[in-house]
């Protein structure tokens, strides 16, 4: 009975968001406050349905109810609690579910959001993201339910899948998916925008915050799902340009370059089009990501023919939604006025050539992932593009404008003078030097990529922080004084900072990782291996039961010259229900060096393993928390600050009529 | 694919790629530290033909590994990188070769930054020749005319 509950909540959902999307429409166009002061109530009322649907599949899974087929599919009663939880998303039924969840918890946050918007851009974005959830409850209803019954009901489930039961699986879907999804909102201010032909600076401000959060989960969602990766697929790679991982990295390029365009838009009333298209351009990538993972495309293009009703449902979301918006820029951005006219070196200057790099990063790895797919389906022809290529490409691209961020940073606005920053970020161009130098002088014969590498990363820590130094400490200021001056400075400029150096650390971890070592040995008990500078000595080889598998435990010593570093266990495991090996890789970290250690194939008494010495990798995860902590920063400058959504509190006068500012959007 | 299914169909866009463990084992390996080098290089950059998107230096497939030893003894008989490679192209196509070679099928694919950088920068360059014209650009003489009488008018007042 409560699954059916669950069932017609969704399909009420979908009825109120059909509402959700024509009667502020209708409002808007009439000038009706009564239709327009709908769009609200609408909202929260979808997200109510949707959050109930979701709890039910929850409950469905916490209580092992196999009359369902989904939580059959996907789940075991022997299977630990936690991932009874997460299993609710580690399937395609549930994930789409935890999809339009989030996506109407965005629409919930904006129609709570009361002082920050103007009714009608409020009532104009809501309308459009009402017509998101439309189209993709559609599609759960129709191709995905995740409440049909199974009768009779089996005994016991099939298990989910191994390598999800991890407590990355926990985490890493939603924090992606709210970075993911949270560029909806971007895109639904955007054709409200072109909806009412009305873009200025107040539209900038009321969308950088959520520009700005859904870029930081979906950074911090990036990288944990990197990290996932690194720790269980156990062969030490984090990145591997795979087409699901590019899905993600899209929408995360674009959303970079869309968190600086919106601060060229609020600061100087320009790159409106530019930023308008951005916004759309970066929630297609997220629907393209969608599509390519769920239609079964990136198997191969026959794959996708032999089962397409998914595929096919989607590519047409795909295409109503990109088509049409793109269709509406095109009839409606001529009216947009075209903002202040801007030199080439100045702030806004080096934020467009930003852009310019971002936007070609973008479409390089677009190309790349789709270009098999298009040649397969025009000529026939099978070519693989993988890791070598993009790493090829990618690079050249990347770097310029990583060596550019500290200039831009540094540069005034409406005129620059690129040889007065070059001058202020002197110190942190010789410190960079020197670095480099150094590191290739005690690295004599290594890899040359590295010390550049560091260089880089330094340069961009550095060259953040100069910001605040020239900012606070003018010379002949007094410690104490700078400090508090720093302390005074706006928490969007910290943001700036962190957000810089956090990018600086992942690039010092990923140019460090030409540094690791990996040692391939047939082991036995007693035998023992050097591993960077550490010895790891094999211990014993033991078997033992868990839950949901059993596995084999490969115990290790880890020694600094003759000092006892403690036990590192690295597993072999079989998941019962599916006879599905994995490895647990074994991982021992130092500082923000690690020693991984994973184990394969056994042979009459030794087993095959794998050391690897990784120096600094973990500041490449790091890195990404800073940057995401920068984003956080910035949300919280007083621009955009807000009390809590407007039930708490009175409306109150906005002081010089200035726009309160949009919440963050409620994690 | 290895011993793991896809997975990637099982998840939304979890950046997760496929199958786990172990590709390279110790029996596999060549004694000279150079030409095994090598040998990883060269496998790094060839597809596991039954896997997605894996290199067969990380795939645990048994073709893979088949084709870590072919490349392993081709090395040792003496072939050049390149020859190695060319080997493997001839069997398998150029679907084996992670990095596709510039040809007249892939112009677009190794293009694209190019000329989207190149469009980007063209555009950018005419946008701001067209902006700055205009901020300078003379009166209209129907301004000029208009600029004129008015200063004329406050010249008589």
């Amino acid at each position: 009975m409560l699954i059916e509950a669950g069932h017609f909540a969704l399909a009420l959902a979908l009825g109120l968001s059909v509402v959700q999307l024509v009667v502020p429409l209708w409002g808007t166009r009439t000038d009706d406050s009564v239709l327009i002061g709908v769009a609200g109530p609408a909202a929260l009322a979808v997200f109510t349905c949707i959050l109930f649907s979701f709890s039910v599949l929850t409950f469905a899974y916490a209580t092992s109810d196999f009359s369902v087929l989904n939580v059959v599919m996907n789940s075991h009663s022997t299977k630990p609690f936690i991932y009874k939880i997460s299993g609710v998303w580690g399937n395609h039924e549930g994930s789409m579910l935890l999809w339009v969840l989030i996506l109407a918890l965005f629409g919930a946050v904006v129609a709570l959001a009361r002082d920050a918007l103007p009714d009608r851009l409020r009532a104009n974005t809501l309308a459009v993201q009402g017509g998101i959830t439309v189209a993709f409850l559609l599609f759960l209803l129709a191709t995905s339910n995740p409440f049909a019954r199974v009768d009779p009901a089996p005994f016991e489930g099939q298990d989910l899948n191994p390598v999800l039961q991890d407590p990355g699986l926990a985490i890493h879907p939603p924090l992606l998916y709210i970075g993911y999804v949270g560029f909806s909102i971007t895109f639904a201010f955007a054709m409200a925008a072109l909806i009412d032909g009305r873009i200025d600076a107040v539209w900038a401000r009321a969308v950088r915050p959520w520009t700005l959060a859904a870029w930081a989960f979906l950074t911090l969602g990036i990288a944990m799902g990197s990290y996932w990766a690194y720790y269980e697929l156990g062969w030490g790679g984090w990145w591997f340009w795979d087409p699901v991982e590019n899905a993600s990295l899209m929408p995360w390029i674009a959303g970079t370059a869309l968190v600086h365009s919106t601060v060229v838009m609020e600061k100087r009333d320009a790159l409106k089009v530019w930023t308008i298209l951005l916004a759309i351009l970066t929630f297609s990538l997220s629907l393209l990501g969608t599509f390519l993972v769920r239609s079964g495309v990136l198997t191969s293009v026959h794959a996708f023919a032999v089962d397409p009703a998914r595929g096919v449902f989607i590519l047409g979301i795909l295409v109503v939604f990109i088509g049409g918006s793109l269709g509406l820029f095109a009839w409606r951005a001529p009216l947009l006025r075209q903002g202040g006219l801007f030199a080439p070196v100045s702030r806004e200057g080096a934020l467009v050539v930003n852009n310019l790099f971002l936007a070609t990063g973008c479409a390089t790895i677009f190309t790349g992932t789709l270009y098999p797919l298009a040649l397969e389906a025009l000529t026939g022809a099978k070519i693989s593009v993988g890791a070598p290529f993009f790493n090829t490409v990618f690079l050249p691209i990347i770097v310029p404008v990583l060596l550019l961020v500290p200039f831009g940073q540094m540069m005034a606005w409406k005129r620059g003078d690129f040889l007065g920053v070059a001058q202020r970020l002197a110190a942190a161009i010789g410190l960079s030097l020197l670095a480099v130098v150094g590191l290739l002088a005690v690295t004599r014969g290594g890899p040359v990529a590295a010390p550049l590498g560091i260089g880089l990363g330094l340069f961009l820590i550095l060259g953040a922080f100069q910001e605040i130094v020239s900012r606070a400490f003018a010379s002949g200021t007094s410690l104490g004084v700078g400090l508090k001056r720093a302390a005074g400075l706006p928490r969007s400029t910290w943001g700036t900072v962190l957000a810089h150096a956090g990018a600086g650390l992942t690039v010092i971890g990923i140019a460090a990782s030409a540094w690791s070592t990996e040692t391939i040995v047939s082991m036995r008990p007693g035998d023992r291996q050097a591993v960077g500078g550490y010895t790891a000595e094999l211990l014993s080889v033991t078997p033992r039961t868990g839950p949901n598998y059993r596995e084999d435990v490969i115990r290790f010593r880890i020694m600094d010259g003759t000092r006892d570093l403690g036990e590192l266990d690295t597993m072999k495991r079989l998941y019962v229900t599916r006879n599905m090996p994995t490895t647990e890789a074994g991982i021992m970290t130092r500082g923000v060096s690690q020693i991984y250690i994973s184990a394969g194939e056994e042979a009459n008494g030794t087993v095959g393993i794998r050391l690897f010495y990784k120096p600094l990798i973990l500041l490449i995860w790091l890195g990404a928390v800073v940057m995401a902590a920068g984003g956080a920063m910035s949300l919280t400058d007083r621009r955009f600050r807000v009390g809590a959504p407007a039930v708490a509190k009175r409306r109150r006068p906005e002081p010089q009529g200035q726009m309160a500012s949009v919440p963050a959007p409620a994690e | 694919m290895g011993s793991l299914p896809r997975i990637g169909l099982a998840l939304l866009l979890l950046a997760t790629p496929l199958a786990s463990a172990h590709a390279v084992q110790p029996d596999e390996i060549l004694r000279d530290p150079a030409m095994e080098r090598r040998a990883r290089d060269i496998s790094s950059g060839l597809r596991c033909l039954v896997c997605q998107n894996q290199s067969i230096d990380d795939s645990d497939a048994p073709l893979a590994k088949d084709l870590r030893v072919l490349v392993r003894e081709r090395l040792t008989s003496g072939d050049s990188d390149a020859q190695v490679r060319d080997f493997l192209v001839q069997r398998y196509g150029e679907f084996v070769l992670l990095k596709p070679p510039f040809s007249l099928h892939t112009v677009w694919l190794w293009l694209t930054p190019l000329a989207v950088f190149g469009a980007g920068a063209l555009g950018l360059a005419l946008t701001l020749r067209r902006r700055r014209t205009p901020a300078v650009a003379a009166l209209t003489p129907d301004e000029q005319a208009r600029l004129d009488a008015l200063l004329r008018e406050s010249g008589r007042a």
